[in-house]
């Protein structure tokens, strides 16, 4: 064959393969979105028209965003085929750290937050650290260094809290907390309600990360060890070090949920995520959300989806009037369901 | 490659090889199993460091101590087994490590570009957009070859390429492979399938127990000679004497038609009471697919497997312990054994409903005593029953294996490899075990990749090549010669 014509023939599949993704990639949004409708048609019918309010969809996202950033964190470890147990201490850690340190300085004003900002970050990137030397020096499986660190996490901020909250001292930190966008609009004697500054953040975040997995070689050398880790080595990717940055990401983004959380409460407390119950359901946001605890598979966009799908059932229950206890037994009934059907349609795709 | 050596512990892998390699040339390195190909070519390809030698390219020295620098010094291995990511796609596979960036982010376009300017100077389109794990093998190996085309390699080295390539795609490749000799590179081609050489091969080099027997041009090199110097003159080890099988020994193994496309494709045989029928052939034959099809660890698609005459349907493993067979496999560590158990624990475990008391706990003082019998019997020299099996030696290992199976009394025995990797004493007294087993009745089937080892511890023997019999010899027919030829294909 001629180059140009395989050139010309190559272009050919490429566009239709884009064509044929492109259109299985909106069949399956559509199917989400029409799931998603359905339902909160149907609840919204049953908490007699409380959900669908533009109060309660802005209340259901604030929610959600501080275990959207952590599971964010999450995704690019599990993309690796890793796992981090650490997330949950490491925002009560950060928290209760940030508190001391905005407590301890004599200035104030933007320069305190960020300061602030950049102690949690980096107290949550040399935990990351610390979490994958192990794992990248001997091998050492993830489960159990991320879970040390779990524990040291959590001691270390009771420590320093002797177990109760710090009050921030200053009110620097409120509008970040608890502060709107754009604040709530009144047209007539309709009121829009505003938008929250945690969930521009975490709209910022995703965002960002997104076109870091997605857009760049460090994104797809994730992917690829992932996939295949020996065949990332044979072809020159430093696989301990992609593989250090994970585990940095992640502590990165636990500090940021706890910068957060911090500035919302107007205190740090150790009290926050040391449970596990943070931790279990980041982890659960990114399998729901389709990326693969085998490695190699996942998005951003599907782990949003999926902390958004945890935070809607949540809702709902609470709007419904269902107890505290059915609902650990819903939600965990929900979670298994939607990784059965994603697997059931992944091997319905493979055979057709 | 001049004098290379290198050894693994206990082993010496490679003795003082040279191999030269010339521009636009396909140069055939053929020899059995555990020849030193491989570990030759990952030198070459920086996936393993020579102990001593030297590598000279363009005649410089050159320095290969990774798989990037070999790249860097044009050397472009393809594996056997590929080395791509699964969950990504054509492009991204061949950028990969190398990817043409603007900034931080990666050039898609570029890496678009380079992908498809590779696939047009090979001239073959496939899908670039779809993870490389849905794609058929073939296709994969065209990425690999594709990836290692766009690092400018123009050493190539191919590692068994049309193992698992149909009969046209075999034509495809080598038509890749004429363009490529065009284009001046040189490549080393790793084959077991000796009647493929004469459609691409310039030069063969035959090499044998680490060493290169001889190099030829083609032309010069008739495949009885290649046959010959790959077989070659070697220590027989001792094998115990066969009894023969009676002439009216009923028919303990029936196997009819079966098949398990690809790798098994519609074999039949008959196993008497007391004989050893031994598989020969190469890796990639099929015969292991054989027995795990009998074994039920594979279910057939087609075909029936009868045992004493009753008909067989093993849908898996236990079902084929509960008919009668018992299948030693070929992956020790992988398959035959649990290694952080002990020796009692292992011996016991396909069998462990035998030491069930009435109170449903497992009887601990039982098992101590049939383990302790079988230490005894077989000679495996452990401390105690108690020792973890990770700590004794291959060839003890092997006899715990061994030990498990025995304690079934099976009617058949599938033995997979039996003696790879064992010392000499270990091997002579698993011989001896076969045939005592043999002798108290039992029906055996042996794939063995060690020629010597088939020819001397069968009563017949079956060439196997494409998952198919191709021949069958007695045992006064089979000579090292005839046999390798019928597995090779060569039509000696």
């Amino acid at each position: 064959m001629e180059e140009a014509q395989v050139q010309a023939e190559l272009a050919q599949t490429l566009k239709d393969d884009k064509a044929r993704q492109t259109r299985a990639y909106w069949i399956r949004v559509a199917g989400a979105v029409a799931l998603l409708v359905a339902i909160a048609i149907l609840v919204n019918i049953a908490s007699s028209g409380e959900f669908l309010r533009a109060g309660n969809i802005i209340h259901v996202l604030r929610q959600i965003t501080y275990g959207c950033i952590l599971a964010v964190g999450e995704t690019f470890v599990i993309i690796t085929a890793g796992i981090d147990l650490s997330i949950g201490s490491l925002v009560s850690l950060s928290g209760v750290v940030m508190a001391l340190f905005a407590n301890a300085m004599g200035f104030g004003g933007v320069p305190l937050i960020i300061a602030t900002l950049c102690v949690g970050l980096a107290l949550g990137a040399a935990a990351g650290f610390v979490n994958a030397v192990p794992v990248v020096k001997l091998n050492l499986p993830p489960f159990i260094t991320t879970l040390a660190m779990m524990l040291i996490a959590e001691g270390l901020s009771f420590k320093l809290s002797h177990g109760s909250p710090i009050p921030l001292a200053k009110s620097d930190f409120q509008n970040t907390g608890i502060g709107f966008f754009f604040g709530p609009v009144s047209i007539g004697h309709m009121t829009l309600p505003g938008i929250p500054n945690p969930v521009i953040w975490m709209l910022v975040i995703l965002v960002g990360t997104s076109i870091l997995l997605t857009r760049t070689k460090f994104g797809r050398y994730v992917f690829a060890l992932g996939g295949n880790e020996e065949a990332a080595r044979l072809a020159g990717v430093s696989v301990s070090r992609v593989k250090t940055m994970v585990y940095v990401i992640s502590g990165m983004c636990a500090a940021t949920a706890g910068f957060l959380y911090m500035a919302l409460f107007g205190s740090g407390s150790p009290n926050i995520g040391v449970s596990g119950d943070e931790m279990l359901e980041a982890i659960a946001a990114v399998v729901v959300g389709g990326t693969s605890l085998m490695g190699g598979r996942g998005t951003i966009v599907g782990t949003f989806f999926g902390a958004l799908l945890i935070g809607m059932l949540y809702n709902v229950m609470n709007l419904i009037g269902i107890e505290s206890y059915t609902q650990k037994i819903v939600l965990g009934a929900v979670i298994l369901l939607a990784v059965v059907i994603d697997e059931l349609r992944k091997r319905y795709l493979r055979k057709a | 490659m001049r004098d290379i050596g290198k050894s693994f512990p206990g082993v010496r892998a490679l003795d003082g090889v040279s191999l030269d390699l010339y521009a636009g040339e396909v140069h055939a390195l053929v020899g059995e199993n555990g020849a030193g190909k491989s570990t030759l070519m990952k030198i070459l390809a920086g996936a393993q460091q020579a102990d001593r030698g030297d590598i000279l390219i363009d005649g410089k020295s050159v320095t290969i101590a990774s798989p990037r620098s070999a790249e860097q010094a044009g050397v472009g291995m393809i594996y056997q087994e590929f080395n791509l990511v699964p969950t990504l796609n054509a492009i991204e596979n061949i950028v990969l490590g190398y990817e043409p960036s603007r900034g931080v982010f990666i050039d898609e376009r570029a890496a678009r570009e380079r992908a498809t300017s590779v696939f047009a100077e090979l001239g073959i389109t496939l899908p670039l957009n779809v993870e490389t794990s849905r794609l058929p093998v073939a296709q994969q190996q065209m990425i690999e070859i594709a990836k290692v085309l766009s690092r400018n390699a123009r050493i190539i080295v191919m590692d068994e390429p049309s193992a698992a390539l149909t009969d046209r795609e075999i034509d495809r490749l080598f038509a890749i492979i004429a363009r490529l000799k065009a284009k001046g590179a040189g490549i080393i081609y790793i084959s077991h399938r000796l009647e493929e050489l004469p459609r691409i091969a310039d030069r063969v080099t035959v090499m044998r127990d680490g060493r290169v027997i001889e190099t030829r041009p083609l032309a010069q090199f008739p495949a009885e000679d290649i046959v010959r110097a790959m077989v070659g003159r070697r220590l027989e080890a001792h094998f115990p004497d066969l009894l023969p099988v009676a002439p009216d020994a009923p028919v303990v193994l029936a196997v009819q038609n079966l098949s398990r496309p690809p790798a098994v494709n519609g074999v039949s045989f008959e196993v008497r009471r007391g004989e050893i029928l031994g598989l020969a052939g190469l890796i990639g034959a099929g015969r292991t697919e054989i027995v795990r099809a009998i074994a039920g660890a594979d279910v057939p698609v087609s075909g029936e497997v009868r045992i004493d005459g009753a008909r067989v349907r093993a849908r898996n493993p236990r079902e084929g312990i509960a008919a009668g067979i018992a299948f030693i496999t070929e992956d020790r560590k992988g398959q035959g054994l649990v290694l952080g158990m002990t020796v009692r624990e292992n011996v016991t475990l396909a069998h462990l409903a035998q030491f069930v008391n009435r109170d449903l706990l497992v009887n601990r003082a039982k098992e101590e005593e049939i383990t302790e019998r079988y230490i005894d019997e077989l000679r495996i020299r452990t401390p105690s029953p108690e020792q973890t099996v990770r700590n004794l030696s291959g060839g003890n290992q092997q006899k715990v294996v061994l030990a498990k199976w025995l304690l079934g009394n099976a009617k058949v025995f599938l033995f997979d490899e039996p003696t790879r990797g064992i010392d000499v004493g270990a091997k002579s007294e698993i011989y001896n075990l076969m045939v005592k087993l043999a002798q108290n009745g039992a029906a055996i089937v042996m794939v063995s990749s060690e020629l010597p080892e088939v020819l001397g511890m069968s009563h017949r023997i079956l060439a196997i090549r494409g998952g198919r019999i191709v021949r069958e010899f007695s045992r006064a027919q089979a000579t090292p010669d005839a046999v390798m030829a019928a597995a090779a294909g060569a039509a000696a």
